[in-house]
């Protein structure tokens, strides 16, 4: 496995263009590769294996990682094949933009630890599998911006990497099913954990029989987790959330009410917990903006959250571009990992002009195994769905965007009295969304607060009609920018257009 | 379910243009519904960098619609909250060369017989001016009438400001002109139902076009794009706004459809702003990393200081263009009760006072704030007959 693009200078372009290097993108790199492609993955963490294969940092000298993982084994494969493989891998590239150059695609990334590396670098190819993963959704309430405060997927990747504790006494808290696994997780590192506060009731996957039954290892694995909370005596708290953090420094004790199917909280049922930390997350979302930018066509999924629209061989609305993972839809690591592989094969077929490779009996299999683990991530979607009722856990003093100090209050004046009715709109009139996250961490909640539902906090789910647009994926430098390859054949429309003013 | 609403003017478009309409109508105590498909500052105007700029404008119309505007700007900087950032920062035009500082002094001697201030700076003067400049350009001008505004804020409060002679439809699509049978307007049709007024304005920006053929008249406004750079907050580097004076020197030249000429400037949240770049691909948002490029080396060579910072965001726009980079302002002949208030280009934010105070003048029945001459440059059937 070459790592160095030098070997073979920039000037080559790849078969392939591999973005991240979790389960989807290495499934795909592996597949490809094996079909003979050329192959680079760029991802812009030091090692492969993204969110769910996270190795603890290899200067801790952790032992057994394997205790923290179920499949591992699958992992394992996965990187023993890239290792026998011809696939260059790019580490620590950040990639910021895919843009069209001529017949190809270019990936442009920067490289260094935090992406202000000297050396822009940019991978040319005929095609591309976005495989960048989900980040954690994000819900404010009164107290959240309290250190002690973590998200939930946040605290399972610290255990993974550092194996460090963000307290002692930790409650989980939001929805989905990553909640009673990071219980279980920091339960089994030594936490104590009061209590497993799930929005949603479970019941909620009754709606969707038919993707149970297609599915017996999840149920299972649902079951274990089941078991494995009664084993820790962890009580699981579902129809309930902590609507309020309570402490002076840093997390003393947390309230939970019980809420409604809107998840508005029901009157009477505050309850206070001691803890001094909580782990909170409501689900995951797509990380699209890469693909979004070139024009990549999204569609919603049942949370309320923006995903790219896939054909049955997982390519995108723009022919050539393909994507994997949790960038199709939230659905975790062994989906994400057929859809990878099906990715790869299908990118082979397209460029060697085989087409047989997706009429196999192998190609085929895989796509049954994604749609019937699809079904399943969708009606997981459908279950813990953020309700309407979520703002009503807001006063108006509470911080929604903390970047830039932006409170509930300031947001709803926005929407009231100056005409905001949008995410983008309540960002030019309030600065929320503008600072270093550029709205990756408030966008969800600033768009349910816009838009003309989300002042109520009723009515149907509030959310954003659209995927914020972000055309940089990561911040760059104006150097970086500035080394950009100039158009060596850029034909542009002819005619000739005066300049006029300067802005 | 068709709702009834009457009121003596219909404003189509809540950007900064549509907003100053209202708001001179309402000093008139004129009753105003303003429409838009969107929110406040949805449109162009949120993409806006919102300098107030007579500097950049050759002597003619369009500079003394920019003149009078920026008195008004003035004025309105006492009227509405500190919120909307109204800066009068001034001006910096810097040349590399000789010949482009010779170009710029006679530009800038045109200007001052036309009523600009424009004060030349010596080369070696710039950096008292703004210490972080690149050493060794040739020299500049500084023009102290130059200003900045946050442009959604301005829309936001100007609308605010007009009180509660101005209602606020937002999320609601005009998609009809009513007219009688002798043709004169009457109001417009939404989803919603109708609305009645005897004065339509079309201050619908980019889409002011698509708005006049709803109406039944030709504007051939079209979309030019321009990208932004928008860098991480800083503490302030960049004083003024600043930018090269190539352009001015380049106006002919060139057929390469994109143009690039480096505009720096601070805000006072922190975050440099960085343009600009004009070219006519329609209503595509793909990122051009072409055009990042030279914003990119435009801005370091003028400030090197800047090559180290990060950017964060980059956005597009699109200009309300005319084929006469003209504004269409003034009552429309082909439809009597329509007016237009569109098309303003890359200057809307600064010309949208004196265009909101001339249509206000005009419903009222009253003589607008401009001579004859000039409301001629901007009638809205200059085109007609032109395909
Ligand atoms: C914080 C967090 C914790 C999670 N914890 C668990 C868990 O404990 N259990 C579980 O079952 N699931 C967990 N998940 C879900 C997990 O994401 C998926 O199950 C699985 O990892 C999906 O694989 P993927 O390949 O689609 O994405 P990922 O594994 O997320 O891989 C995406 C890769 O893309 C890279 N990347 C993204 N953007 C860029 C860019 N611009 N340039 C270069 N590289 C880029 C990332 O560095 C990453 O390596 C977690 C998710 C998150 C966000
Ligand atoms: C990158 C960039 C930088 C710029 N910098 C500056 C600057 O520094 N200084 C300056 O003065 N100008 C600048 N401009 C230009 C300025 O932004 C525009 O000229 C100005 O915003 C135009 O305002 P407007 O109100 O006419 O249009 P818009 O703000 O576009 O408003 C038009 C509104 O009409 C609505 N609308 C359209 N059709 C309908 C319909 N049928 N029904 C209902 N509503 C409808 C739209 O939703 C929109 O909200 C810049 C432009 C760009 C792109």
């Amino acid at each position: 496995m070459p790592d160095s693009p030098s070997e073979e200078g920039h000037a080559t372009s790849y078969d392939l263009a591999v973005i991240g290097a979790g389960a989807a993108g290495l499934a795909g790199a592996v597949a490809a590769d094996r079909l003979g492609l050329r192959v680079a993955l760029l991802d812009s963490s030091g090692e492969v294996g993204g969110q769910f294969y996270r190795h603890p940092a290899p200067a801790l000298g952790a032992v057994r990682p394997e205790a923290l993982h179920h499949d591992w084994k699958a992992f394992a494969g996965l990187r023993r094949g890239l290792a026998d493989s011809g696939v260059l891998h790019l580490a620590g590239h950040h990639v910021w933009t895919v843009a069209q150059d001529g017949e190809l695609w270019a990936a442009h990334a920067v490289t260094g630890a935090d992406g202000d590396g000297e050396r822009p670098v940019c991978v040319r190819a005929r095609t591309v599998l976005f495989a960048t993963g989900a980040s954690e959704r994000h819900l404010p309430f009164p107290g959240w911006t309290l250190p002690g405060v973590v998200g939930a997927g946040g605290a399972q990747a610290m255990l993974k990497s550092g194996l460090a504790l963000p307290g002692r006494r930790i409650v989980v808290a939001g929805s989905g099913p990553l909640l009673p696994a990071v219980a279980v997780s920091l339960a089994a590192a030594g936490a104590r954990v009061p209590a497993v506060v799930e929005a949603s009731g479970y019941l909620g996957y009754a709606r969707s029989p038919a993707a149970l039954a297609a599915n017996p290892r999840k149920l299972a694995e649902a079951a274990a987790y089941g078991t494995a909370l009664l084993r820790h005596r962890i009580p699981l708290r579902t129809r309930s959330a902590v609507t309020e953090v309570h402490g002076r420094d840093r997390v003393e004790g947390v309230t939970v009410c019980r809420v409604d199917r809107d998840w508005r909280p029901l009157p009477h049922t505050a309850d206070r917990i001691a803890c001094d930390a909580l782990a909170v997350g409501h689900g995951l979302v797509p990380q699209i903006e890469l693909a979004t930018g070139i024009g990549c066509a999204t569609r919603r999924t049942r949370d309320g959250a923006h995903a790219l629209v896939l054909d049955a061989f997982q390519e995108t609305s723009v022919r050539g571009l393909w994507a994997a993972g949790e960038t199709g839809g939230v659905g975790g690591a062994p989906l994400a990992r057929v859809e990878g592989e099906l990715a790869g094969i299908a990118v082979a077929a397209r460029v060697r002009g085989r087409e047989a490779l997706v009429r196999g009996s192998h190609a085929r299999a895989l796509r049954r195994r994604r749609d019937r683990m699809r079904a399943f991530a969708t009606a997981m979607a459908r279950a813990h769905a953020p309700g309407p009722g979520w703002t009503a856990w807001l006063d108006d003093a509470t911080d929604v965007c903390r970047c830039e100090e932006v409170t509930a209050g300031t947001v709803r004046e926005a929407v009231r009295d100056y005409g905001a009715r949008d995410a983008r709109s309540v960002k030019l009139l309030t600065r929320a969304g503008m600072g270093w996250c550029q709205g990756r961490i408030c966008g969800a909640a600033v768009a349910c607060l816009a838009s003309p539902t989300g002042q109520e906090g009723g009515g149907q789910p509030a959310l954003p009609p659209s995927p914020e647009r972000r055309p940089l994926a990561v911040p760059v430098t104006l150097a970086a920018l500035a080394a950009l390859p100039p158009p060596n054949d850029r034909s542009h429309p002819s005619g000739h257009t005066p300049q006029k003013g300067p802005s | 379910m068709p709702t009834r609403s009457s009121s003596d003017l219909i404003v189509v478009g809540a950007g900064v243009v549509g907003a100053a309409c209202a708001h001179y109508a309402a000093r008139r105590g004129l009753d105003i519904t303003v429409v838009d498909r969107g929110p406040v500052a949805g449109g162009t105007t949120g993409a806006g960098e919102g300098n107030l700029l007579v500097s950049d404008k050759e002597p003619g119309p369009e500079l003394r619609l920019a003149l009078l505007s920026g008195r008004l700007w003035r004025e309105l900087s006492d009227v509405l909250p500190a919120r909307v950032e109204y800066e009068a920062k001034g001006g910096l035009v810097v040349a590399s060369g000789e010949t482009g500082l010779t170009a710029l002094r006679a530009f800038a001697h045109r200007q001052a017989r036309a009523g600009v201030t424009a004060e030349e700076v010596a080369g070696e003067r710039l950096h008292d001016l703004e210490p972080h400049l690149a050493p060794g350009l040739a020299g500049g001008y500084h023009y102290p009438q130059d200003a900045q505004v946050q442009p959604a804020l301005a829309a936001a409060h100007l609308l605010r400001a007009a009180g509660t002679r101005v209602r606020l439809r937002l999320g609601e699509e005009v998609v009809g002109v009513l007219t009688r049978t002798d043709g004169t307007v009457r109001g417009v049709r939404t989803p919603a139902g109708e609305l009645h007024a005897p004065h339509v304005v079309n201050a619908a920006g980019t889409w002011g076009g698509a708005f006049a053929r709803v109406a039944g008249v030709a504007l051939p406004v079209q979309p030019r794009r321009g990208f932004v750079l928008v860098t991480e907050p800083l503490p302030r580097v960049v004083r003024r706004k600043v930018y090269a004076a190539d352009y001015v020197a380049d106006v002919a030249s060139g057929s390469a459809a994109l143009q690039t000429s480096p505009v720096v400037e601070g805000t006072p949240a922190g975050p440099v702003l960085i343009g600009a770049s004009r070219e006519r691909v329609g209503f595509d948002r793909t990122l051009s990393t072409e055009v990042l490029r030279r914003l990119a080396q435009g801005a370091a060579r003028l400030f090197p200081v800047l090559a180290r910072v990060r950017v964060l965001r980059t956005y597009a726009g699109f200009r309300p263009y005319l084929p006469d980079h003209l504004p269409a302002v003034g009552a429309d002949p082909r439809a009597p009760g329509l007016l237009h208030a569109c098309g303003h280009e890359g200057a809307g934010i600064g010309l949208a006072p004196a265009t909101g105070a001339v249509i206000a003048a005009l419903v009222a029945g009253d003589e607008p704030p401009l001579d004859a001459a000039d409301m001629h440059a901007f009638r809205p059937e200059r085109f007609h007959g032109t395909p």
